[in-house]
């Protein structure tokens, strides 16, 4: 367990190190200089000088990714090219809006799924089923942004129900509160699908074991059954897919929020992707990457001592 | 030889027909061949089916609603809607299948060499594949981004390195299984070359999985494609790119919102269109990779 552990967090470190070393050289090997193209072709040379020195790219490459993680590692992620606040405090600002919008999300999308996936295996093989069925993939296929749009124009737009953009006041719980649903929803609408899928998939391989056929000759209910005795197993891979799509809310954020112009990290990163704010982008990638590998990471392990079969590959 | 050949394809092709025939009884499945043939012609005959030049501009005849000469409205500059979403497809499709392709290969040749390879060069690819895999990909496709410029080329290599680890990982766990069975040790005693046992003996065998896989995958890049070009990060305007039509129903979404509900619509479509067209495809195809599909 202890091996694995150590070799889950070098891997992720590795990849950090990769992500940051991609980024440095291709920045390198695209032509033309990063100074120009965000200042556009009419600024004056000491303009272009200057803002080349602000994103340190005078200096030659190989250092400027030692800087980079040196200084990341004492929590300086560099500034903003434009408003000369530091990148750390951007992060740290934006961060919370993605937090709440991503776990509201996921919360949403467990408190409704699988109670859905239960259902389906209790009407299994019923046009209830097939129903569920049918609409759990197709809330997987569309794409989020597009639900967020919709429901934006519909309930935000056309009814005018809920606020259209923004995370709402502070300090007015309220209206917070209110700025949350629709992204929320938006993001979770198709994680309820595949939540509700993979309880029922792997609920329907427990279905089959003695423990439920005693509990069924003991003439419980189908619903208890499935309830109280299949769903304690069959939430296991439920809890790692969870645990691994966390990652991949993430993503849904940066559209959700692009949507709803919600001040998260996704339209942080947006919007310096489009002014070319590089010290911006590449610290707010360096933090998501390793939130990202951290919460993989984390999952991972939760699994291996979760699941007695994973636990003992790794004992050895 | 080759007679051996044919007859071992053609008994599970002979199995396969009547499963054919029962994926297509399915209502949801038939509906998904149309979705995605529909969206084949349309992108294959665009010039002969818009009504307009998608990039003519008419500033004079701007956010038109709905009418029987722009049947979906025109946009912010005049444009016709229909014609811009017709010629979407061709862009959505273009980028899907030339991203998928060049992943598919790539991951294919690497997964064969990790697969059939040294030791050594296993470890080095599957820390390699390891490590993309467990990117955020959304976080690497915008740092390439803004690094390359926004443009048809960058969104094709960003999904390209983004989406190539998991097929060469399928491909050489396939290949890790089938190297040492008869015919592949029958084919090295006979002195054959590496390159003949992997593309000619290995490669047909360990294929069918990938082809689905890929095909699984298309509706994703199409996805990926659109919401890129919604922030203005994918293919470059007057390009017409669904994701860019939405985005500028979006700006105008109080004034004219018919523009946000035929950009999604087609999107909406071609994506719901391929991932039920795959569920059935992979039933049919391979049941072993069966997921939780409700019987």
């Amino acid at each position: 367990m202890l091996t694995y552990a150590v070799k889950r967090i070098g891997l992720g470190l590795l990849i950090l190190v990769f992500v940051m070393v991609t980024m440095y050289a291709a920045v390198f090997l695209v032509p033309g200089d990063p100074a120009t193209v965000a200042l556009g072709p009419r600024a004056t040379p000491e303009l272009k000088r200057l803002l080349t020195e602000r994103m340190g790219l005078d200096q030659p490459v190989w250092w400027q990714i030692i800087e980079f993680f040196r200084n990341a590692l004492t929590g300086n992620l560099g500034y903003d090219v434009w408003s000369n606040r530091p990148v750390s405090t951007l992060v740290l600002e934006a961060l919370p809006n993605t937090l709440i919008l991503g776990t509201t999300a996921l919360m949403t999308a467990l408190i409704l799924g699988v109670p859905l996936g239960c259902l389906a295996v209790v009407k299994r093989g019923t046009l209830a089923d097939h129903l569920i069925g049918v609409l759990s993939v197709a809330v997987i296929a569309v794409p989020s942004f597009v639900v967020a749009i919709y429901s934006l124009l519909l309930f935000a737009v056309t009814l005018r129900w809920l606020p259209a953009i923004g995370a709402g006041e502070a300090g007015d719980i309220g209206s917070q509160v209110r700025a949350l649903i629709l992204p929320a929803l938006a993001i979770a609408l198709g994680w309820i699908g595949y939540i509700s899928r993979m309880v029922r998939a792997s609920m329907m391989e427990v279905m089959n074991e003695p423990h439920i056929r005693t509990a069924r000759s003991f003439g419980l209910p189908e619903w208890k059954i499935v309830s109280k005795y299949a769903l304690r197993i069959a939430i296991i891979p439920t809890i790692s897919l969870v645990a691994v799509g966390l990652g991949g809310i993430l993503s849904s954020a940066v559209f959700v929020e692009a949507v709803f112009s919600r001040p998260g990290i996704g339209k942080l990163i947006t919007d310096a992707v489009n002014t070319r704010n590089y010290p911006v982008v590449m610290g707010t990638v360096l933090m998501m990457t390793a939130i990202y590998v951290s919460i993989t990471i984390a999952a991972d392990l939760l699994i291996a001592r979760l699941d007695p079969r994973v636990r003992d590959v790794f004992r050895g | 030889m080759s007679s051996v050949a044919e007859l071992g394809a053609s008994i599970p092709d002979r199995q396969r027909f009547p499963r054919l025939r029962a994926m297509m009884s399915d209502p949801v499945i038939a509906i998904a061949v149309l979705l995605v043939a529909g969206f084949f012609i349309t992108a294959a005959f665009a010039p002969w089916i818009a009504p307009y030049s998608p990039t003519k501009i008419d500033v004079l005849n701007k956010l038109q609603p709905p009418s029987a000469a722009h049947w979906f409205g025109t946009d912010h500059l005049g444009r016709d809607l229909l014609s811009r979403v017709i010629y979407g497809a061709r862009t959505a499709l273009m980028i899907a299948i030339v991203s998928v392709a060049i992943a598919g290969v790539i991951g294919m040749l690497l997964g064969l060499i990790a697969g059939y390879g040294p030791r050594w060069l296993d470890g080095i690819l599957v820390l390699t594949f390891d490590s993309l895999n467990s990117l955020p990909m959304i976080m690497f496709a915008l740092a390439i981004i803004t690094v390359m410029g926004a443009g048809t080329g960058t969104l094709i290599l960003v999904i390209a390195m983004t989406s190539f680890p998991s097929y060469a990982r399928l491909i050489r766990a396939q290949t890790l299984a089938l190297k040492n069975s008869d015919y592949i040790v029958a084919e090295r005693l006979l002195d054959a070359s590496p390159p003949r046992i992997l593309f000619v003996h290995l490669l047909p065998n360990v294929i069918g999985p990938l082809i689905i896989l890929l095909s699984m995958d298309i509706p994703v890049v199409i996805m990926v494609e659109a919401g890129l070009s919604f922030l203005g990060l994918g293919v470059r305007p007057p390009t017409p790119s669904w994701g860019s039509i939405l985005y500028d129903g979006y700006t105008s979404i109080r004034s004219a919102p018919y523009m946000v509900i035929f950009g999604g619509l087609p999107l909406v479509l071609a994506t719901l269109g391929f991932t039920f067209l795959g569920e059935g495809l992979r039933d049919y195809l391979d049941p072993r990779m069966k997921v939780g599909r409700p019987a």
